[in-house]
């Protein structure tokens, strides 16, 4: 069942390159098998939610074959509360943007669906992965069909951004393979067997020293994805010079892609090196929000506004990761599904716009309330989303980072929270340049509004901003458990550090004595890896 | 069953939103104003059924669902209504509902589309507040108070083709954005000290703690996060600088939203948490004094600004002010008395300047007006109430709520903030009367040597340049003559009448539910929301009120009949009988008069110390200094040196089989001859 969600789209794929497109003939034909195939997915993954036991931690519809055995690698996928969400994000995702394509791209629209449904598969293969190495070949795949998608059907700069995008992820993900043969290894070493097994090596003892390499060889990778500050630049040339179905993907999974590793790998295999090294990551996180939202408030560029504003809205997600608690961790979770939905969602909006003006400047728009009132409520409603009013989806996630995260470390609240403000302002000044005053360019008179197919495109992003912003507990449910055993997870390997005594029993655990390191691990550290040689690591492989 | 009240309101919101660009405007307008009664009617019948109860027992709850559940963070969508709450419905539903019949009159010249807007809109709004008020934990306020919000930034741009009203509903937005950051702070200190967001649990576990004292604790800083939220939503000090702005929207909006309903949502805020504050005697206070100081600024404003809404504006916000101070000296039960009877009075104001910018076609200016009594009868005499019961004049409305936080903030000992009340109360009836002589008395619109110079550049380019300095406001400048004639002016039409009538009792006689012991009466209303200033059940002190000072509420009383009538006089003076006066006075003391036309000149400060450095700052430090050059040139940097080197070791790949085989044959011997010389 599980395979199949990542088959299908691949075998979708395959069948379209079988097709024969002399000329862009049987185009029509092209996009509407796309379409029911992306459909097909996104049915099986609803299928497999409504399988999924919630109250259960473990890991569900796993599939195991062995693989290379003689590494101990295995085809080995399975879904938790977590993965599972995300899944469905993606299939939710895909069909949407490839309805959006079907205005705006009109060369090989063959070519176009065949990467959009091998990203869709590899996308899920993230996801799904259980074995690492397995979960690297996907993460790499994944890079392959966003490459062509921006590169070939992108504006004007795009083999630029694409070329940016394909060496920054690259650099981080060479990193990242280092460290996965070094863990495999480290189990050989354990063991005698190596092992790419995730849960195998979550129970891997690693010496708190070791761990820190390890951690922060990851984070490198994650933290590019994510992107976090200060390795966001990638992000907004990709963003503006991909196409919007690209876009939509792009900001829609693929940035969650770095948030999801980072919780799935990063802090629980190495839970002393992120205990140590989380408010670190929480500062570049607080920064990244402050920094996006400022950033993005004075572009002129639509895109490039939407592109700052995730570098803000996955700051909060990251800091829900750092808080590591219930609340910060299902916050994050949130986030990232609601971010998927309601940045997809402006991005597809924008596109619209794009399709009908060619240019996405800002200073080009403006009265368009009155020439497209429909295309102007649906767009106010993401808008509101995106900046997190209570009812709809974004509050939802903010507020749980920032109770997490206050019951962590009260100061970065305080910073994160100007966030809140920010993004009111530059969403609000958009929307208000756009839309609002007297329509002072000709061209825009005589804009269509939403065609049926645009509203097929927005509508479930509408519905599912509401649904997602009333009834939380739909989503927050099946991942409840899959979230606390993974805070505990890292909890519990981390408590072993901390002197007990020291923590007020009135509060939840992590509510005190994360911000500053554990007190055998502060130890341990001095001793192998001053701080400062490990930040001077990280800004060396940044720059590689 | 407490679900409807809110419930009607959405519904309406729903079907105009959807189907409103299809429908006329009588049906539209008709469902918006059904909901709105049948929200009202059922609203009624829940207070009955709270009346019936005893008064320990007056509240009806109902959980809705489950909300939120993350962890220990459990969040039910519950409403409740208890006394506090069950004022707030019917002056919420009631004056809301009066609003939509008048609004149905008023927008009449809107297209369908843009009329069925309008309304959905409204309804929207009025959903929102009734969730605020009903709602029994922090969070669920929440939600009702950033969609009041929204709903005033939708109203405010609702004429959205101009940009001055644009800016104003943006403005309005942004700045609740920043006093709802503070305010969620506050709620998630409190979540993290009780462990609940309920109501009243947090009354119940505050008040089993001593008050705190000295340096700021804990729940004094909660509550001073709770109350910067209150600023931004009640328009004080330093968050009130977008209520005036917010004018932009129709006149309907800023008697429900600017003035009656959703501004005082910070102040009942406050009451609803009268356990958490009173135990933060800090934040009572400056609470009390935050909101003196608004309400003597916003006074001295008020006096001379020449726009007609911009006056009630003022107005609002130093009214609110007197509410915070009523609430900062703990005389809760008094905020909230004045809360309801602002309502009724400023509604009235609203709608009726409402009527006369109708019947003078978009005329504001209260400079172009005057004489308007005789054409404008019904509206001249529904404003007059108005302005008398705002005034405080004896017997109306105003008078005794107004009186009991004067008494209260004087019997509790705060004799600097009771001068200050004082004297803003003497502004009120000035300003207020200075408006209706302006506007209603007098010889048709006032001629030009009727007022200072320094007010009056128009037409601007022919005043000389030192008495139209170009820092006044553009709104200051009279736009243009009356072009109709006052013979065809006509009265409020009949939806419109029948509303200021209703208001007009309203604010004649809503006070005596409140009359003081003093006069002979049993202030019931102080009684019946006494309830919800207290923790629930359990030990509540016995009345500490033993029985209220009679001599020192009387000679209270009387001094501020004094100061009401003293103020309409003096009015009278400069406004009626010799207006060249008032010129000669504001010439006279120019700098002062230009201070206060510009409003202290805050929005300009508020400009040049936040809004343009972060914007150029980010423009220019953030995104092109730092971000393109340093970041991304790091980045671009990296990749020039890794093509620099790689086109250096590209001459090594010459292509020639030659070059090649020379430089294996060098390896190899590099390598034997390091083997062997080992």
């Amino acid at each position: 069942m599980l395979t199949l969600s990542w088959v299908l789209p691949l075998a979708g794929a395959l069948l379209l390159l079988v097709v024969g497109n002399a000329n862009g003939r049987r185009d029509a034909a092209i996009r509407w098998i796309a379409l029911l195939v992306s459909i097909g997915v996104f049915a099986v993954t609803l299928a497999i939610w409504a399988g999924f036991d919630g109250p259960s931690p473990a890991f569900q519809f796993v599939e195991r074959y062995p693989w290379i055995p003689a590494f101990g690698i295995d085809y080995y996928v399975g879904v938790d509360g977590v993965s599972l969400l995300l899944v469905v994000l993606t299939a939710f995702l895909t069909p949407i943007a490839l309805l959006s394509s079907w205005g705006s791209i009109e060369r090989k629209v063959k070519e176009f669906s065949i990467f959009m449904l091998a990203l869709e598969a590899a996308m899920i293969g993230v996801f799904i992965s259980l074995d690492l190495f397995l979960f690297y070949v996907f993460w790499d795949a994944m890079l392959v069909p966003m490459y062509f998608l921006i590169g070939i059907w992108g504006y004007d700069q795009r083999i630029y951004a694409a070329v940016k995008f394909m060496l920054y992820t690259m650099a981080g993900s060479v990193l990242m393979l280092v460290a996965i043969l070094g863990l495999a290894s480290l189990h050989n070493a354990a063991t005698g067997a190596y092992s790419f097994d995730l849960l195998r090596l979550y129970s891997l003892d690693i010496a708190p020293s070791t761990q820190m390499w390890f951690f922060l060889a990851f984070t490198v990778a994650f933290a590019i994805k994510v992107p976090l500050f200060p390795f966001h630049t990638w992000l907004p040339d990709a963003h503006v010079q991909a196409p919007t179905a690209g876009s939509v993907i792009l900001a829609g999974v693929l940035l969650k892609m770095g948030t999801y590793g980072l919780l799935r790998f990063s802090f629980p295999l190495f839970p002393d090196a992120a205990a140590y090294f989380a408010p670190m990551l929480a500062v570049l996180a607080v920064i990244g929000i402050v920094y996006g939202a400022l950033v993005a408030m004075v572009q002129p560029d639509m895109k490039k506004l939407v592109a700052y504003s995730s570098v803000s809205h996955l700051g909060f997600v990251v800091l829900g990761i750092c808080a590591m608690n219930t609340q910060g961790a299902q916050g994050a979770v949130y986030q990232m599904l609601a971010h998927g939905v309601s940045t997809g969602g402006l991005f597809l909006l924008v596109g619209m716009l794009s399709d009908r003006r060619h240019t996405r400047l800002i200073s080009e728009f403006g009265g368009l309330k009155e020439v497209v009132p429909r295309l102007t409520a649906v767009f106010m409603i993401i808008t509101l989303a995106s900046i997190g009013l209570p009812g709809l989806n974004g509050f939802i996630g903010e507020f749980l980072i920032l109770l997490g995260a206050f019951r962590w470390n009260p100061g970065f609240v305080v910073a994160a929270g100007l966030g809140v403000i920010l993004s009111a302002v530059y969403m609000l000044w958009m929307v208000q340049r756009v839309y609002f005053g007297p329509v002072v360019h000709e061209e825009n008179a005589t804009l269509a509004d939403l065609a049926p197919r645009e509203w097929a495109a927005a509508v479930p992003l509408c519905v599912m901003a509401v649904v997602m912003g009333v009834f939380p507990t739909l989503f927050l449910r099946p991942m409840e458990a899959s979230v606390d055993a993974l805070v505990q997870r890292v909890q519990a390997r981390r408590n072993l550090q901390v002197d007990d005594a020291e923590r007020p029993a009135t509060v939840v655990r992590s509510a005190s004595g994360r911000a500053r390191p554990p007190r055998g691990l502060a130890a341990a550290h001095r001793a192998d890896v001053p701080a400062s040689e490990g930040r001077r690591e990280r800004s060396e492989r940044s720059e590689r | 069953m407490l679900a409807l009240i809110p419930l009607f309101p959405l519904l309406g919101f729903l079907t105009n939103a959807s189907l409103g660009r299809r429908l006329p405007k009588t049906v539209s307008g008709a469902v918006a104003s059904a909901v709105m009664v049948a929200s009202f009617a059922v609203s009624v019948m829940t207070v009955l059924d709270l009346a019936g109860s005893p008064p320990d027992a007056r509240a009806i709850e109902q959980v809705v669902y489950t909300w939120i559940a993350s962890g220990d963070f459990v969040l039910d969508v519950t409403l409740r209504v208890d006394p506090l709450a069950a004022v707030m419905i019917l002056i919420v539903s009631g004056i809301g509902a009066l609003i939509h019949i008048y609004s149905t009159a008023y927008m009449q010249e809107e297209p369908d589309g843009e009329y069925a807007r309008y309304f959905s809109y409204l309804n929207l709004f009025a959903a929102f507040m009734l969730v605020l008020v009903l709602g029994a934990n922090f969070l669920v306020l929440f939600v009702g108070w950033e969609g009041v919000g929204l709903c005033s930034y939708l109203l405010i741009g609702f004429w959205f083709k101009k940009k001055s009203a644009a800016d104003a509903g943006k403005k309005a937005f942004v700045v609740n954005r920043i006093g709802d950051y503070a305010f969620i702070l506050g709620v998630l200190f409190l979540f993290v000290q009780f462990g609940t967001l309920d109501f009243q649990r947090l009354a119940g576990m505050a008040a089993a703690l001593p008050p705190e004292e000295g340096v700021f604790g804990a729940l004094s800083l909660a509550t001073l996060l709770l109350f910067v939220g209150a600023t931004g939503k009640s328009a004080q000090i330093p968050l009130y600088v977008w209520l005036p702005d917010a004018m932009e929207g129709p006149t309907p909006v800023s008697a429900l939203i600017h003035a009656a309903t959703m501004v005082t949502a910070g102040v009942y805020m406050i009451g609803r948490n009268a356990v958490l504050f009173s135990h933060a005697p800090e934040t009572m206070t400056i609470v009390a004094v935050v909101g003196a100081l608004t309400a003597l600024m916003a006074a001295t404003i008020g006096l001379v600004q020449n726009d007609i809404k911009r006056v009630l504006a003022y107005s609002t916000v130093s009214q609110l002010g007197l509410m915070f101070l009523a609430m900062g000296v703990g005389a809760f039960g008094a905020g909230i008395f004045h809360l309801y009877t602002h309502a009724f009075f400023k509604a009235l104001l609203f709608l009726g300047s409402g009527a006369v910018i109708h019947a003078l076609h978009g005329e504001q200016d209260i400079r172009n007006m005057g004489g308007l009594k005789r054409d404008l009868p019904v509206t001249y005499w529904t404003f007059l109430v108005g302005a008398l019961a705002i005034a405080g004049v004896p017997l109306l409305s105003g008078f005794f709520s107004k009186d009991e936080i004067l008494y209260e903030t004087f019997r509790e000992g705060h004799t600097v903030l009771w001068l200050v009340a004082a004297v803003t109360s003497l502004l009120t009836a000035t300003y207020m009367f200075r408006l209706v002589f302006l506007t209603f008395h007098g010889e048709g619109p006032n001629p030009a040597p009727s007022h200072p110079a320094p007010s009056h550049p128009a037409p601007s380019h022919l005043a000389p340049s030192h008495l139209a300095p170009s820092h006044l406001a553009p709104s200051d400048a009279p736009s243009h003559p009356r072009t109709v004639a006052p013979s065809h002016l006509h009265d409020a039409p009949p939806a419109m009448a029948l509303v200021l009538v209703v208001l007009a009792v309203g604010s004649a006689v809503a006070g005596y539910i409140g009359m003081p012991h003093g006069l002979g009466g049993d202030n019931q209303l102080a009684a019946w929301l006494a309830p919800s200033f207290e923790p629930p059940a359990g030990a509540r002190p016995a009345e500490a009120e033993a029985g209220p000072e009679g001599a020192l509420e009387l000679t209270l009383m009387g001094v501020s009949s004094a100061i009401a009538v003293g103020g309409i006089l003096l009015a009278s003076y400069f406004w009626l009988r010799r207006r060249e006066l008032g010129a000669a006075l504001a010439r006279r003391y120019a700098g002062v008069y230009a201070l206060l036309l510009n409003k202290y000149y805050v929005d300009e400060v508020y400009d040049a110390a936040v809004v343009h450095p972060i914007q150029r700052g980010s423009e220019r430090g953030l995104w092109r200094g730092f971000d393109v050059s340093v970041v991304d040139g790091a980045v671009n940097g990296v990749g020039a040196i890794v093509a620099e080197g790689s086109a250096i070791l590209r001459r090594l790949q010459t292509g020639s089989v030659r070059a090649y085989a020379s430089s294996v044959l060098i390896g190899v011997v590099v390598i034997l001859g390091y083997y062997l010389w080992r």
